[in-house]
């Protein structure tokens, strides 16, 4: 017999003799192997910082909204950076801008959103006992753990945190002459990417090694739930796109720290040179956007994936055109690796080159299209149950189409001449990839709770909090739509200086106050969190009449995720309200043998192949 | 019914074997990080190189040398794989301190070529194609120490006899990672004979 079959065997012997026993606190809870709480340590850590970035909007909002208020009661929390008028210091803004981006779109939206959910349900939906190794997830977390303590001490530093932008654009990021973030602050936002990298990439290894390894018997391929073929691409993605990131920032230390000339040449400070001759900035930005690009779809896939799940489940019936979303998911793969310099369409490019881009990114409006219908299709004539999962994954389908209908304009090279960094991209990227993947990360949060701590959250409260953050997300980002095509440039302190924009104040004061207003609903759902996890109803067994393995599990499993044998897997998961069958749900580990009442036809056939008995499977096993 | 499920239980086995052990995966999962790190870093070079002002200069003929050191230091690696794959632990033991030898002579190689380098002024500080020159083969060294120290960790393990026929998991991760790296820098030799 082979090795690895033999290692496997060794493995799950191990687990089924200890998932009973007494863990110390710090096993259990800090330097944990089971993936179920690495994904909670995820998640809370990416709440704490969704709470930083969003609070950092907060302070943007109120200069952008208010610009004669006086910030002076702010003093207690940013001290030096309200100047004595009770003025928002300009690099702070600048500052604030940047990091707001930055912790949004990675710690929030990458390592919040696919860190929680592909450690959490991968082993749970595929039915392994656990990650392919759950030391490496182990340190994934506390890499993490450590980008975000340097990232969190940038922000406490004298110079403030890196200002350039979350894209990090040499000269300006190069340069600490430029800017006072472009000190210290950036060094600690290289090295805290640095670690996120790594994390990221150790997660990712294991995601994808999991996935083709681990899976319980008859758990093929075309069986897999969407969300694990989500997190799967999604793992694929960061594995090609992140090294290239980090490639690129290791140059851009080198500029920094040790004088070489990558990116930098020709540059007069004061009147005098610089030495640094023969770099090109742009190829920054060719490395960047390499990243750059597939990182939203890093963002964008799981919160897809994890709709397709709920949509389907609560709608009760199968999703539509399964095999359609799987290849419009690889599509949206394949192709988020040659759109890149639709970002740099007014860098300098080639015309040319540039129409090949607006080709090439305009395609992507086909799989993304093929999703939506088939989102709008599994719901249509649905026996739709309203849970806050359901309405945030039909929030989630409403910003994909409108956040992607502006998406085919800033991909035209023309078009993007007017509107490239402007509000309008602000407006785009906000919905398509930040308000979407939230909602993504709020619906597997409503979702999977009862999974994760055995408890149910509070269903009026989460009907409040969606409509106040669906209709806040709105009324936030379709103002900024006609700011944009106003003309507004993204990243500006104030535009006071400027009468032609001085008409749209009224409206800067109105998303302000939105935001406001939807910051506020998020605390709703803080409470209704933390609140359920000790005092919500107890969920029982399958709170959602839900198809996938993880429910099958006990309600908090213990580590090794099923007390007994793994469940065999004998169907795809989305056997709802199929006809003939006594309940409008058939999980994947019925036998098609004890359903015949539902069968079709050539599930008959395939029932009569199938071989059940346990024995029969422990002698084919030996 | 009956022959179904002898068949069943022929098929099996031959099913688990196909499936490859999970750590071995994860290498190869590794090696196509790195891979993806220098596809960046070479197109990087062209993209730059394309531009103009780019200093020419010979590469020191110390990398071809190192290049024959490393790819010497393949062959025995392997030839320490197949030993430990016969339980010939003799072998195994003289070929993995060979490899070993060769691996540290590489290292120095590389080092005595930077020297060769800064003796014909090119400089880490400076154009950026003795920059990129640099990088790339101290990049490749820093992996390479990886693949160094999982050697040594193999070279311990079969002085106390706990590489063996029945126990290869590791061994081959060590020859396929030392075989990557050695074609890594196979790679980035004749890349940077054709660019530089």
């Amino acid at each position: 017999m082979s090795t690895a079959a033999e290692v496997n065997i060794d493995q799950d012997v191990h687990h089924d003799e200890h998932h009973d026993y007494e863990q110390s606190f710090i096993s259990k809870y800090i330097f944990t192997t089971d993936h179920k709480m690495i994904g909670k340590q995820f998640l809370i850590t990416g709440i704490m910082w969704g709470l930083i970035g969003v609070g950092m909007s907060v302070i943007f909002r109120l200069q952008l909204g208010f610009p004669e208020m006086d910030l002076g009661w702010l003093r207690p929390l940013l001290g030096g950076w309200i100047s004595e008028q009770g003025k928002l210091d300009p690099e702070f803004y600048l500052a604030l801008v940047t990091m707001h981006g930055t912790i949004m779109v990675f710690f929030v939206l990458t390592a919040g959103l696919s860190g929680t959910f592909s450690n959490y349900l991968i082993p749970l939906q595929i039915g392994a006992r656990d990650m392919a190794s759950g030391f490496m997830n182990m340190l994934s977390y506390w890499f993490f753990f450590l980008s975000s303590v340097v990232m969190m001490a940038s922000i406490f530093i004298e110079t403030g945190p890196a200002a350039g932008g979350w894209v990090v654009y040499p000269p300006l990021s190069a340069l600490p002459q430029a800017i006072q973030g472009s000190g210290l602050g950036m060094t600690l936002w290289l090295v805290a990417m640095v670690f996120f990298i790594v994390s990221m990439l150790l997660g990712g290894i294991n995601y994808i090694t999991t996935v083709i390894n681990l899976r319980t018997e008859g758990m093929s391929f075309s069986r897999l739930p969407l969300t694990i073929w989500a997190f799967f691409l999604t793992a694929v993605i960061g594995l090609l796109s992140f090294p290239v990131l980090f490639a690129a920032a290791l140059l851009l230390v080198f500029d920094r720290s040790f004088g070489t000339s990558f990116y930098l040449s020709d540059i007069y400070i004061g009147g005098e040179a610089l030495p640094n001759m023969g770099g090109s900035p742009i190829l920054y930005q060719h490395l960047f956007w390499f990243l750059g690009h597939p990182e939203v779809y890093i963002v964008l896939l799981p919160a897809l994936g994890i709709t397709s799940e709920v949509i389907a489940t609560n709608s009760r019936k199968p999703i539509f055109g399964y095999k359609a979303m799987i290849g419009s998911m690889l599509g949206i793969t394949v192709l988020s690796f040659v759109v890149w310099a639709h970002h740099m369409f007014v860098s300098g490019l080639n015309p040319f080159l540039g129409s090949v881009f607006m080709f090439l990114t305009l395609i992507i409006a086909i799989p993304s299209a093929v999703k939506v219908f088939n989102y709008l299709t599994t719901l249509w004539k649905g026996n739709i149950i309203f849970t806050p999962a359901t309405l945030f994954s039909i929030g989630l389908v409403s910003f994909f189409i409108s956040g992607g209908l502006t998406g085919i304009f800033l991909g035209n090279s023309v078009i993007d001449i007017q509107l490239h960094d402007t509000y309008f991209v602000v407006a785009h990227f906000h919905l398509v990839m930040g308000s979407l993947s939230i909602f993504g990360l709020l619906a597997g949060v409503y979702h999977w709770f009862p999974k994760m701590f055995g408890r149910m959250m509070d269903e009026k409260l989460g009907h409040i909090h969606f409509w106040m953050t669906f209709i806040g997300v709105y009324m936030i980002f379709f103002p900024m739509h006609y700011i944009g095509i106003a003309g507004f440039p993204r990243r500006y302190y104030s535009w006071t200086n400027f009468d032609a924009f001085s008409s749209y104040t009224d409206l800067n004061m109105f998303v302000s106050v939105a935001a406001f207003v939807t910051v506020a609903a998020q605390f709703i759902f803080l409470f209704n969190f933390f609140y359920s996890m000790y005092r919500g109803k107890r969920a029982p067994q399958n709170p959602w009449r839900s198809n996938t393995l993880e429910w099958t599990a006990p309600i908090e499993p213990g580590h090794g995720n099923w007390p007994g044998e793994i469940p065999k897997v004998y169907r795809w998961p989305y056997d709802y309200s199929k006809p003939g069958a006594k309940e409008d749900f058939i999980p994947q580990h019925i036998p098609l043998s004890h359903t015949p009442e539902s069968n079709l036809d050539h599930e008959v056939e395939l029932a009569k192949k199938e071989v059940v008995d346990k024995t029969a499977n422990a002698q084919s096993n030996a | 019914m009956e022959t179904s499920l002898n068949k069943e239980q022929q098929l099996q086995p031959s099913i688990k074997i196909l499936s490859m052990h999970p750590l071995k995966f994860a290498l190869w999962l590794f090696i196509v990080t790195v891979v993806m790190i220098f596809a960046a870093l070479t197109s990087a070079y062209i993209v730059r190189q394309s531009e103009g002002n780019w200093l020419i200069f010979e590469l020191p003929t110390v990398f071809l040398y190192n290049t024959i050191i490393l790819v010497a230091s393949s062959v025995t690696m392997h030839l320490a794989y197949i030993a430990a794959k016969k339980d010939n632990f003799k072998n195994l033991k003289v070929f993995m301190i060979i490899t070993t030898i060769l691996a540290v002579a590489f290292f120095v190689g590389q080092y005595e070529a930077w020297g060769a380098l800064v003796e014909r002024d090119v400089y880490f500080v400076g154009n950026p194609s003795g920059s990129f020159l640099y990088v790339i083969s101290g990049l490749h060294a820093f992996h390479l120490i990886s693949g160094l120290i999982f050697i040594l960790i193999m070279l311990f393990s079969a002085f106390k006899y706990k590489v063996h026929s029945k126990n290869m998991v590791k061994m081959e991760m060590c020859t396929t990672y030392w075989h990557f790296l050695d074609g890594l820098w196979v790679y980035l030799f004749i890349f940077l004979l054709l660019n530089h």
